[in-house]
């Protein structure tokens, strides 16, 4: 049996390893399912799948997975820029560190509920997730950038400084090469907060073509399934994001073959 | 001929460590000198003062050189870069200038390793490749630190041939700790002392 499993390939072993562990939690889905008995209450997985089928076959379930995703992308897209300008003020400034270490603070300590229902006395419906999706990327991305920035290889600059690298130099052969790992990791963790922070923004605040309001009104008329099937789309959405990013970081570092100063070793 | 480098009684304290007294040193295109003395003895700060990479605490120093060029006690090449192009970054770092970079690696006996990342270097290897960054810099004032060390007799006398015949015309201040390179190298010795 050993040897069968050992002659099938790394890929298809993984393969068979995730549909047996997705086949025994929608197994325990469907038991709890026909135990409960009503689908109001707890749909099948058939019965969400078969929603999701439907959903998939409407235009506007694709306008509402469109707008949502743009709207919350968008805020990231912002976030991750002003995250990366912070970062690298704050490295070389070392007084804006001072200014600005409270702010992000108390943007990380705050519930984020708080934070929408605050922001939405200021900000319009549509806007809004945008401005979430900002608040919960930025302080990673500049948290991660600052700290990056200030493990960069000092004997490295040192060097770009006596043969007289001009600033460009510097930023494209050390500062870039030496931050883009925690770069990248940052956007990779704060993605999927962003995603679902954005949502729950989109359920308090229900804008006008949102999978939040598909959400809330699902919760609303009772509609058990059409909430499931809903929830299934923000998950597989988020699985998807990650997994875009995933592979952006694999090519970014097969492309580059980043190598981080520490990984440098000494054979001899 | 021109002077290259002038120390005019510079002095320097690292910590509460005197590293120089109002120390002088004049270094003209074609000379050589020799930095020995034992570790901790502040050779290598003399070497970051020459190259401005510090500032003395009392005393001026002058360069009057266009280029430096610098080999470090440690390596220091950019790990997600190739061999040739750490070389090939302090030449023009574009493609026209890769067969110039291939020349000094070849120089120094890497031509093979010209592909391989630093990571994948032995110390000897990287040291080298580091030589031939210096070399490629075309300076006229070398500051070579310690750049024959982890090599083999053999290897470290042709290298010291190459660095000989390649700085000919430029001053060129060299630190050792070992008495043997600095009689091959040639040139004016400074013992500091401790």
């Amino acid at each position: 049996m050993k040897k069968l499993w050992n002659a099938i390939p790394w890929w298809g072993r993984k393969l068979i390893q995730y549909v047996l562990v997705t086949t025994f939690w929608l197994g325990i889905w469907a038991l709890a399912a026909y135990g409960v008995g009503e689908s109001l209450l707890l749909p099948t997985p058939i019965e969400v799948l078969k929603r999701l089928c439907e959903l998939c076959g409407q235009a506007d379930f694709w306008t509402t997975v469109v707008t949502s995703l743009g709207r919350i992308l968008y805020g990231v897209v912002i976030a991750v820029l002003c995250g990366t300008l912070l970062a690298a003020a704050t490295h070389f400034v070392p007084f804006l560190y001072t200014l600005f270490y409270p702010l992000i603070t108390v943007i990380r300590s705050t519930p984020v509920a708080s934070f929408i229902i605050l922001a939405y006395l200021w900000i319009d419906r549509n806007t809004l997730p945008s401005f979430i999706a900002v608040l919960m990327v930025l302080p990673v991305v500049w948290a991660n950038l600052h700290e990056a920035l200030g493990a960069v290889d000092k004997q490295l600059l040192e060097m770009a400084e006596a043969f007289g690298f001009s600033g460009w130099k510097k930023l494209v052969r050390i500062y870039l090469p030496s931050v883009i790992p925690a770069f990248l990791a940052s956007c990779r963790s704060s993605v999927g907060l962003a995603w679902k922070a954005g949502v729950a923004a989109e359920i308090l605040i229900v804008p006008l073509v949102s999978i939040g309001r598909m959400l809330s009104e699902s919760k609303l008329y009772l509609e058990t399934t059409d909430l499931f099937a809903w929830t299934l789309t923000v998950i597989l959405l988020s699985l998807l994001l990650e997994l875009i990013l995933l592979f952006a970081i694999k090519g970014l570092s097969r492309r580059g073959k980043s190598r981080l100063p520490s990984e440098v070793t000494d054979h001899e | 001929m021109s002077d290259m480098l002038t120390f005019e009684k510079v002095s320097l304290t690292l910590g509460d460590k005197e590293i120089l007294r109002d120390f002088d040193l004049r270094l003209s295109s074609g000379d050589r000198l020799v930095v020995m003395g034992p570790s901790g003895r502040g050779k290598t700060s003399l070497l970051r003062l020459a190259a401005g990479l510090i500032k003395p605490d009392s005393g001026k120093i002058l360069r009057s050189s266009a280029r430096i060029s610098v080999q470090f006690q440690e390596p220091r090449l950019l790990p997600w870069r190739t061999a040739l192009e750490n070389v090939n970054a302090v030449l023009s770092d574009k493609k026209e200038t890769l067969p110039e970079a291939m020349k000094w690696l070849s120089a120094v006996k890497l031509a093979e390793a010209a592909d391989k990342y630093p990571a994948e270097l032995s110390g000897g290897m990287a040291q080298r490749v580091a030589l031939a960054r210096a070399l490629a810099h075309d300076g006229d004032l070398y500051l070579l630190d310690e750049p024959f060390r982890g090599l083999d007799t053999a290897l470290r006398e042709e290298m010291i041939r190459l660095v000989k015949a390649e700085t000919q015309n430029a001053a060129v201040l060299l630190i050792t700790h070992d008495p043997e390179v600095a009689q091959q190298f040639g040139g004016s010795i400074l013992e500091m002392q401790p």
